[in-house]
């Protein structure tokens, strides 16, 4: 193949990543932006989102729409809920303290990681897409001086990679006007702001950080239930996941929600292009560099302008 | 007085132990005494400086490196291969503080995590040489130290004893030392301790150097002894274990790692019989640790019995 169907496919793989991340990525920087903590255990929400929609899809059996649209929305609300959850039970009495939630957080991720292990098993097991269509992609090539399309070899994506393409800046969308314009989402801003005094103004600040940290589990369980037909759902899955978005939040400014939607897809496209051309060991040591470089030079972020 | 008489006694008990001990707990307390070495390096720089570090592994695998690459490419003995491990995990420590230590909190905690996380990719990358995961082991007749088989297990026990009490008496030095005094003041208030004259970036930065020199000489160690290095004891599995032995035996205490390290092992080592999901029982003992007792064990003794353990 040549460079440029080449090039378009990793364009079109890295979409795929882009998407898949941003999900992931928000949620992690809501919950930063309105708690001011850091959430390691998010990888292994992501995780617990890709296994239940495989229990849920096993259990519902018939078409494979029918169960991936229940997982799509049962995966999400379960983990949400199990996210709750653990908001009440440990953060909520830490008192939100950002390094020991840090330290707490990194004990749940061990534990729903091998309860998962035990209940789940080490295998690696795949969801059915609900449509997946071999869609494949023409080229153009200068041929006797007129252009001439063709088919190259191998050039194609699926239905279902394009849906999730799409599917991602819907649910953003959603988040954003929730966010933006709904009474929650104005409590949420405000309670970021400025706790103390939202407090004093009667918002019930423990329910929100409650909801917030269900809201960001969520998202990347529904991240995962998207990605889950294309990869498969295995117990270890989250920790890709988790220092991605890691990367995300910190280059798009911790806590600023455009930003991170603009690092994700920075760096799922490149991500797709590099390990293209670049091992993708190498691809992932220049990145952590990069985060930690980051934090160290320029700790609002490539994108962010407030101090923090 | 007493504070000799308790550190001091320790190590005659862990001395005593060797000849009474059955050869399945002489070679786990070999073991543990190595990584509660490491312990006492993290100790060092979480319980008393305040500082909370995610990328130990970083330090532990510098030593480790430094030793065993120098032993298996260029044919040095153990003792210059452990020096030139020391000298790995200064450099590595030196430069990841200055960076580090422009940051605080959690910014130091995630710069931290992605060094160290780099520092394991950077080891899986150059497996050509290094072996990558799967490590490789030292030979027995690498692992003479001026005519000590270091694989035979008494020796191995003295030889871990030897690293641990270094360890602990450098600790327990340094933290009544005006050096660890202003870690201290630091940890409670390092505004207050800047305004009062002191140079808190250069304590801070000897404290990261001194905690990843102990925890350098601990990987580089245990790599000697047990004659294996693989990129297993790099990965933030083995960063979080010192953390998860220094808040478990108690943060800030001189005896505080050892106890971590003894309980954790133990608890791991019985659970891996049951069940293959023994990193549950770390989860669950990080999280009832914050929970409950963030003093941890020998913090807990300290607060309620004897208030003059350092």
């Amino acid at each position: 193949m040549e460079l440029g169907p080449y090039l378009l496919l990793a364009t079109l793989e890295g979409a795929v990543t882009a998407a898949v991340l941003a999900l992931t990525a928000v949620g992690l920087s809501l919950v930063f932006g309105v708690m001011r903590v850091v959430n390691i255990a998010h990888g292994e929400f992501f995780m617990l989102g890709a296994v239940i929609a495989w229990y849920v899809a096993q259990m519902m059996g018939g078409h494979p729409a029918i169960g991936f649209g229940a997982a799509l929305i049962v995966a999400p609300l379960l983990v949400g809920a199990i996210a709750v959850a653990v908001d009440m039970t440990i953060l909520k009495r830490i008192d939100y303290d950002p390094e020991r939630t840090i330290v707490a957080t990194i004990g749940v991720l061990y534990i729903i990681q091998q309860l998962t292990l035990m209940g789940y098993g080490p295998d690696a097991r795949p969801v059915a897409a609900p449509f997946n269509t071999r869609l494949a992609i023409p080229w153009w090539e200068l041929k006797d001086g007129s252009l001439q399309m063709y088919w190259p070899w191998g050039l194609s994506t699926t239905s279902y990679k394009l849906a999730v393409i799409v599917a991602a800046p819907l649910v953003l969308l959603g988040v954003w006007l929730m966010m933006a314009r709904t009474r929650i989402g104005l409590l949420m801003r405000a309670t970021q702001q400025d706790r103390d005094m939202a407090l004093a103004f009667g918002i019930p600040v423990e329910r929100v950080y409650a909801l917030v940290f269900g809201i960001g589990a969520a998202l990347a369980a529904l991240a995962a239930v998207l990605i889950v037909p294309i990869q498969q759902a295995h117990y270890l899955m989250g920790t890709d996941p988790l220092l991605l978005s890691f990367i995300v939040v910190i280059i798009g400014g911790l806590g600023s929600l455009p930003g991170t939607v603009v690092a994700a897809i920075l760096i799922g496209l490149s991500d797709g292009i590099i390990s293209v051309f670049f091992s993708p060991t190498l691809a992932k040591i220049l990145a952590t560099l990069l985060v930690g470089l980051v934090l160290v030079f320029r700790p609002q972020g490539l994108f962010g302008t407030r101090g923090s | 007085m007493k504070i000799a008489v308790l550190h001091i006694g320790l190590l005659a008990l862990l001395f005593a132990l060797q000849f009474v001990l059955p050869a399945y707990h002489h070679g786990n307390l070999a073991r543990i005494m190595v990584l509660a070495s490491y312990a006492v390096g993290y100790n060092v720089l979480f319980g008393y400086t305040g500082l909370l570090s995610l990328g130990h592994a970083l330090f532990f695998a510098a030593g480790m490196y430094g030793m065993a690459l120098t032993i298996d490419h260029l044919g040095w003995s153990p003792a210059p291969a452990l020096i030139a491990g020391l000298v790995a995990g200064l450099i590595v420590s030196a430069a990841l503080g200055v960076l580090a230590l422009r940051t605080a909190g959690v910014a130091f905690m995630i710069v931290t995590l992605m060094f160290a996380q780099a520092g394991y990719l950077t080891i899986l990358y150059f497996a050509e040489w290094t072996h990558g995961d799967e490590g490789f082991v030292i030979q027995q007749a690498q692992r003479v130290l001026w005519g000590i088989d270091l694989s035979d297990p008494s020796n191995r026990y003295f030889a871990a004893l030897a690293l641990f009490s270094v360890s602990l008496l450098v600790c327990l030095w340094l933290v009544r030392r005006p050096f660890g005094r202003t870690l201290v003041a630091i940890r409670e208030n390092e505004e207050r301790t800047a305004m009062l004259g002191y140079d808190t970036f250069a304590h801070k930065l000897g404290a990261v150097v001194i905690s990843g020199m102990i925890s350098a000489a601990a990987g580089a160690s245990y790599g000697l002894l047990f004659g294996y290095a693989g990129a297993t004891f790099a990965s933030v599995q083995y960063s979080i274990f010192p953390l998860l032995w220094v808040l478990l035996g108690g943060a800030g205490t001189v005896l505080g790692p050892f106890i971590g390290t003894l309980f954790m092992f133990y608890l791991i080592d019985l659970s891996s019989g049951i069940t293959t999901a023994y990193m549950l029982i770390a989860g669950v003992v990080l999280v009832a640790l914050t929970l409950f007792a963030p003093q941890g064990l020998a913090g807990e003794v300290r607060r309620r019995i004897w208030s003059w353990l350092p």
